[in-house]
């Protein structure tokens, strides 16, 4: 009842009938999905747009460790994790993450399951990163909960330097490509570690989501 | 929440003697205004985007009906449901409805001003459901019994000492001024909140027409933890938010954080499609999007249609000279600041509401920051005119603005007029030069002198130069 009443209001304000040309012009833009201005910045050739991923994500205060080889990411785990006294990993089961060699985790341990309340650290893959505004793109599916990207005090994230595109409108279209059209049930954009400025608009750093956020650019 | 609205002049007045929020609002004009100057400073697309959001958001407007139409096909292909509601009635008594399926005993939200239009805590409370409002803003003023003064910062109103007090209160620790220990403190006691809450609750900064998608634009990840950990996901939302394609909703994110914050972006920036997919171990079962309308489809085709366009990002407010001086709980409502000058009486009756457009200078600043262009000020005189239609201006003002139309219509009197006026005032100056006091303009002259006319009218000045041929 109430829809036909909002949509009929609605109607009588845009002057009456819905007309063909309408649901032509709406059916087109939706399936065209054309990108509106692009700002410059984003738009570089593959070793700037690096280098402004870099520069953004570490502005947003995101902590950047660059590995050469993903076979490296345990022991510089283990580095970072001996550092801040965690134990426990909570891991996301990428067969890239899980096909690794992790014997170099000494006296600590990985686990594959959700995230839960208490849980210090957590291991997930980037889907990109996006120049632009150093930010990382994420999405959920059976390897890769959610939970993970924002219960524990500190996320690790693995990003691969050919997965960064320079904006926005690259990631929305790779998305596309990867999921066949079909939006996952959620997509993260995550730009640095969590923080408010509620107390007197002074910024304060780990609101509710993770303190830290860690990118091993690989 | 109770509409004080008609009180306006009054909690003006306290409010200017109000030391600690005066104290409070400089945090609002030293903070927001310079970071936002400083985002804009570093897209030089910025002016260009503010026009093509302009373009796009009339043009969804234009085609309202059947972007909604879209939006909701593409919520259910994913296992959604929409609810459309007319009145804030018919959304509470449809997320109560949602509520009681799922036995719900609490429920987590995330910031979200549409639930403050449609006084959702309250009816929850009343029926027996915990609403925990999980933001550090909105938590804070919920354990005050408050709401908020700001539409994206809500606890702007409040100096450290005020939250130092209101946790030593509420948590019984030791009292902190240290912003840290507080933040640290609201953090630990929302942890087990958001894992045993049986609904969760957040607004939407974008609906997707493309994708049947929402979004949510935050810093803390309070809106994540909310939306992840209960069964269901219930997005609160208004129509207006719709927008085309992933690409339309990439226009708006580069200039909602940059107008509201100063933020490049936002730390999370969160697209949320239907419920938990096959396989998927986490995130809600169910996900409704309860779509209001509250007045809006009204405004479609009036003078108001302007307004629809709004993103709340707050720009208005945090540039606003009125805003500044008086906070926003002054304005009596949920949207304070010229957006709600404007939208306001249009929600709650221009015969409630009539003070609101009228508490403007008419700067201009408010429109000259609005990321897609809405003539506030405009929109605000439209709002005298029906005030005046409706016979709620006061009767001096009507007097005043009568007289003065009608020697408008009447440009020889009008001439002879305002000579006579222009020789009186110079004649009640005196030597000073200014006046101190003018009978009937009292709030006026109590609080200023009047500079005296300094020579002759225009319409003198330009006849006599007409003559000498100048």
């Amino acid at each position: 009842m109430s829809k036909a009443e909002i949509l009929g209001n609605i109607r009588r304000g845009l002057g009456g009938k819905i007309t063909d040309e309408a649901r032509a012009t709406v059916k087109n833009r939706i399936q065209a999905h054309a990108p509106n201005l692009i700002p410059a910045r984003g738009q570089l050739p593959a070793a700037e747009r690096l280098a402004l991923f870099i520069n953004m994500a570490r502005e947003s205060a995101a902590e950047l460790i660059e590995l050469n080889d993903l076979a490296d990411l345990p022991a510089a785990l283990d580095q970072h994790m001996q550092s801040l006294g965690i134990t426990e990993l909570i891991m996301a089961q990428d067969k890239c993450l899980t096909s690794l060699d992790w014997s170099p985790l000494q006296n600590k341990q990985t686990t594959q399951r959700v995230s839960q309340v208490g849980d210090l650290a957590s291991l997930t893959t980037a889907f990109l990163g996006i120049a632009e505004t150093g930010t990382l793109m994420l999405y959920s599916r059976a390897e890769s909960p959610t939970t993970l990207n924002f219960l524990p005090d500190t996320h690790y994230v693995v990003l691969r330097r050919e997965d960064i595109v320079g904006v926005y409108e690259d990631a929305w279209n790779q998305l596309r490509e990867e999921t066949g059209g079909q939006m996952p049930r959620t997509v993260n954009l995550i730009t640095g570690p969590s923080r408010s400025a509620d107390i007197e608009q002074t910024l304060q750093m780990g609101a509710h989501g993770p303190r830290q956020l860690v990118i091993y650019l690989i | 929440m109770q509409i004080r609205t008609p009180e306006f002049k009054e909690s003006a007045r306290i409010a200017l003697h109000d030391v600690g929020l005066q104290k409070a609002l400089g945090n609002v004009k030293n903070g927001f205004p310079g970071k936002r100057a400083a985002a804009m400073a570093r897209l030089p697309e910025f002016d260009a985007l503010r026009d093509q959001a302009r373009d796009v958001k009339n043009h969804v407007i234009a085609h309202l009906d059947l972007y909604l139409e879209q939006f909701e096909a593409k919520v259910l292909e994913n296992g959604g449901h929409v609810h459309w509601c007319r009145t804030s009635e018919d959304a509470r008594q449809t997320i109560l409805k949602i509520c009681r399926e799922q036995n719900a005993r609490t429920v987590t939200k995330g910031k979200s001003m549409v639930t403050e239009e449609i006084n959702l805590n309250e009816f929850l409370e009343q029926n027996g459901i915990q609403p925990i409002e999980t933001d550090l803003g909105e938590y804070i003023i919920q354990l005050r019994g408050e709401h908020p003064s700001h539409i994206i910062a809500p606890a702007i109103h409040l100096n450290l000492e005020d939250v130092a007090d209101t946790f030593h209160a509420h948590h019984h620790t030791p009292r902190s001024v240290d912003p840290k220990v507080l933040m640290q403190e609201a953090r630990e006691r929302l942890r087990e909140k958001f894992a045993a809450a049986d609904v969760g609750i957040t607004g939407a900064n974008f609906l997707v027409a493309e994708t049947g998608s929402s979004i949510i634009v935050t810093n803390e990840g309070n809106g994540d933890l909310t939306q992840i950990l209960p069964n269901t996901h219930i997005v609160v939302t208004s129509i207006e938010k719709v927008v085309p394609t992933l690409e339309d909703m990439t226009l708006f994110l580069r200039l909602l954080a940059r107008s509201a914050t100063g933020q490049e972006c936002s730390v999370y920036n969160t697209l949320s499609t239907g419920g938990r997919r096959p396989g998927d171990q986490d995130g809600p079962e169910n996900f409704h999007v309860v779509l209001v309308d509250n007045g809006r489809s009204d405004m479609v085709g009036n003078d108001f249609q302007d307004m629809l366009r709004c993103i709340r990002c707050a720009a208005c407010m945090n540039h606003c000279p009125v805003y500044g001086a008086v906070g926003g709980h002054s304005y009596g409502w949920v949207y304070p600041g010229p957006m709600g000058s404007v939208l306001t009486p249009q929600m709650i009756g221009i015969e409630q509401g009539a003070l609101l457009p009228n508490a403007s200078t008419f700067c201009g600043k408010c429109e000259s920051v609005c990321p897609v262009h809405i003539p506030l000020p405009k929109l605000m005189r439209h709002w005298r005119e029906k005030e005046f239609e409706k016979h709620l201006t006061p009767r001096t003002a009507r007097w005043g603005l009568g007289g003065w139309a009608f020697m408008a219509r009447r440009p020889a009197l009008y001439r002879k007029f305002s000579a006579l006026s222009n020789a009186a005032l110079r004649l009640m100056a005196g030597k000073k030069g200014y006046i101190r006091k003018i009978p009937m303009v009292g709030a006026w002259t109590d609080w200023r002198d009047m500079p005296a006319p300094s020579g002759k009218t225009f319409m003198q000045q330009w006849q006599e130069k007409q003559r000498s041929g100048h």
